[in-house]
């Protein structure tokens, strides 16, 4: 089920042994962990995805690395709110399908009965607007919770929107979805060829990746930070608890939404699949295997799925298993990552690091936060 | 009792504090039974008694962290009973917790720049504190007066026991208090520290009033006027502190029977 979007492409583009070598900036991408202005690795990560059009065909351009930049936008939504706020959301996804099927319900598309025809310039920021109220009021809901709990609220908020998209013929189109949704085409350009696109999802990466690292010494981003380690001092502070933790939810939506409108201008099609409950899960894959203690880690993590989805299944074959058991290894891959490190790729990589420069100076405990 | 003639004194005189018959249960347990208190602005008190006597429970109660199961509490005349805790905050009410709460992994500048954000109207700001920022200056001034500017880039985790301490007070004088409760601020700190500390506490503006829970009565001895004497959840007396010191009773409950 949760395969339906990418097997065709994937299958079809992966057959011609495709002669690219993701490999020099994978090895170089964790470096972003530490986005400081005077890293070199830092920088070389930015120009290589900047001219990454010149060095990749179309299949990485979209495929590999749009799809990664916009899953990995998604699970910074929820690094935001787990790392920074300390609630765990499974309805990230959720939020982004949400903009997703109502860029296609308001904009244009093939169903003609169902989508309303507005310009993408306008249905598209409607869509955001939509997808955020939605995303605010389900964290309304789930502030009232801690812990556990707000993943069960959060999980069955998503699990709802599935079936009832599923359902629901008049607006959702039920479990056929809504196809060839209409793409935004001005000032001569084809914004959704592979260029255009790719230079659409790099900017929105950016600007969520800078905007999210920017908050997090914000006042905004700090009383957050404060909410998740001692939620009743900061009530003794001033802050009204639940208050902090709504807006984060507001911040988080917007985020996960901007994912969504561009996951459906990617696929052209959104369907009950695309909001599934494993798809919500896979957010939160992603999200631990980057690890969620920097915005950086989103990004790895969902670098790792998208690689480990798209050529496990090549190489599972190769060997002679069953193709579709890639997600054993994605989830081998989490096993270990989890049980090794608390902190995913990016704990990992620098507790090497830390080991590699200054063998006597190794501090016993991870990064307590909790 | 509740005369009007008498409520109307109180109001007169501008109660900082005022607490009527509360009680606060826990299950069938009485934490605090009809306690009924009125503490004067600028005033400082000093709550005494013996482990379970009800005081820092007294402090829940004001401060909101659990609300009285019955009676009123006023601040400043507001009848506040119902507030959470927030809002009492933002009223100029301020508390000091006996197990230190900070945040551990933030700096202590980041921790005391939290509690000036707090009580202004910057805490949901998304923007970054210019070099300027007029918090992050008063958050500086606090630093200073806590003695805590030499550790202010460390993390609070990395801090010692008594420094943790000095910046649970930092956090309370954020902002523009009028009256701060102060939980056995003296636990676990050295001779030079408790004297730091009496120095910090009598060098407050006259203005602000506080309630100290205190076992080191050289401590809560200097830094009061007046005491007030809980056991069993109850108030047992009230007086100067030479009064409560000479008390048979007392020294029978507390300073010879309650000691360990």
């Amino acid at each position: 089920m949760s395969l339906i979007q990418e097997a065709p492409g994937a299958r079809l583009h992966a057959k011609p042994p495709a002669g690219i070598k993701p490999p020099a900036s994978a090895a170089q991408r964790p470096a972003l962990a530490w986005a400081e202005f005077d890293n070199p690795a830092a920088w070389a990560v930015a120009v290589i995805l900047l001219i990454m059009p010149l060095i990749a065909n179309g299949f990485f351009l979209i495929e590999i690395f749009g799809t990664t930049l916009i899953l990995g936008i998604i699970a910074l939504s929820l690094m935001f709110l787990a790392g920074y706020g300390g609630m765990v959301s499974l309805m990230q996804l959720t939020i982004a399908g949400f903009a997703g099927y109502m860029v296609a319900v308001l904009g244009m598309s093939g169903s003609a009965n169902i989508s309303l025809g507005w310009p993408w310039w306008l249905a598209t920021p409607v869509a955001l607007a939509l997808a955020t109220a939605f995303g605010t009021l389900g964290g309304a809901l789930a502030v009232r919770t801690e812990g556990i709990y707000t993943i069960m609220i959060t999980l069955a908020i998503g699990a709802a929107f599935y079936y009832f998209t599923n359902q629901n013929w008049a607006i959702f189109n039920g479990h056929t979805g809504i196809n060839t949704v209409a793409t935004p085409h001005f000032w001569g350009v084809d914004w959704r060829s592979d260029i255009p696109f790719y230079y659409v999802i790099l900017g929105t990466a950016a600007l969520c990746y800078f905007a999210v690292l920017y908050l997090s010494r914000a006042p905004f981003g700090l009383a957050l930070q404060g909410v998740r380690d001692n939620p009743r001092r900061m009530a003794a502070l001033g802050f009204n608890v639940n208050a902090h933790r709504v807006a984060a939810y507001a911040f988080a939506s917007f985020v996960a939404a901007l994912a969504g409108v561009l996951q459906v201008w990617n696929y052209r099609q959104i369907s009950p699949g695309s909001v599934a409950v494993e798809r919500c899960i896979d957010i939160l894959i992603i999200a631990v295997v980057g690890g969620i203690t920097r915005p950086v880690g989103p990004f790895i993590g969902a670098f790792i799925f998208v690689m480990l989805r798209t050529f496990a299944l090549d190489f599972l074959v190769h060997v002679g298993l069953d193709g579709n058991r890639f997600r054993l290894l994605i989830g081998v891959g989490f096993l270990v990552i989890v049980f090794w490190s608390s902190d995913g790729v990016i704990g990992l990589w620098e507790r090497w690091r830390r080991r590699a420069t200054k063998p006597e100076m190794r501090p016993g405990g991870g990064h307590g936060h909790g | 009792m509740d005369s009007v003639a008498q409520r109307l004194s109180t109001v007169g005189a501008g109660a900082a504090l005022e607490l009527r018959g509360v009680t606060r249960m826990f299950g069938a347990l009485a934490a605090l039974t009809d306690v009924t208190i009125t503490v004067r602005p600028g005033e400082r008190r000093a709550v005494l008694g013996s482990n379970g006597a009800g005081k820092t429970t007294l402090f829940n109660c004001v401060t909101g962290d659990f609300p009285p199961s019955s009676g009123t509490i006023r601040f400043f005349g507001e009848d506040i009973t119902h507030f959470p805790p927030y809002e009492r905050i933002r009223r100029g009410l301020r508390r000091t917790y006996q197990i230190s709460a900070l945040f551990p992994g933030l700096t202590v500048q980041d921790n005391v720049y939290l509690a000036c954000c707090g009580v202004s109207r910057g805490r949901f700001s998304p923007l970054r504190p210019r070099p300027n920022d007029a918090l992050m200056h008063s958050a500086d001034l606090l630093i200073q007066a806590v003695h805590l500017t030499s550790v202010k880039e460390q993390r609070v985790a990395e801090l010692a026991h008594g420094q943790q301490r000095q910046l649970e007070i930092a956090l309370a004088l954020a902002g523009a208090p009028r009256f701060i409760l102060f939980d056995e601020p003296a636990a676990g700190l050295s001779p030079t520290e408790r004297r730091e500390l009496i120095e910090i506490l009598t060098s407050l503006p006259s203005h602000i009033g506080y309630i100290i829970i205190e076992h080191d009565m050289d401590v809560a001895l200097r830094v009061v006027e007046s005491v007030t004497m809980m056991h069993n959840g109850r108030i047992f007396k009230e007086g100067l502190p030479q009064e409560i010191e000479s008390d048979p009773e007392v020294q029978e409950l507390y300073l010879g029977g309650g000691h360990e």
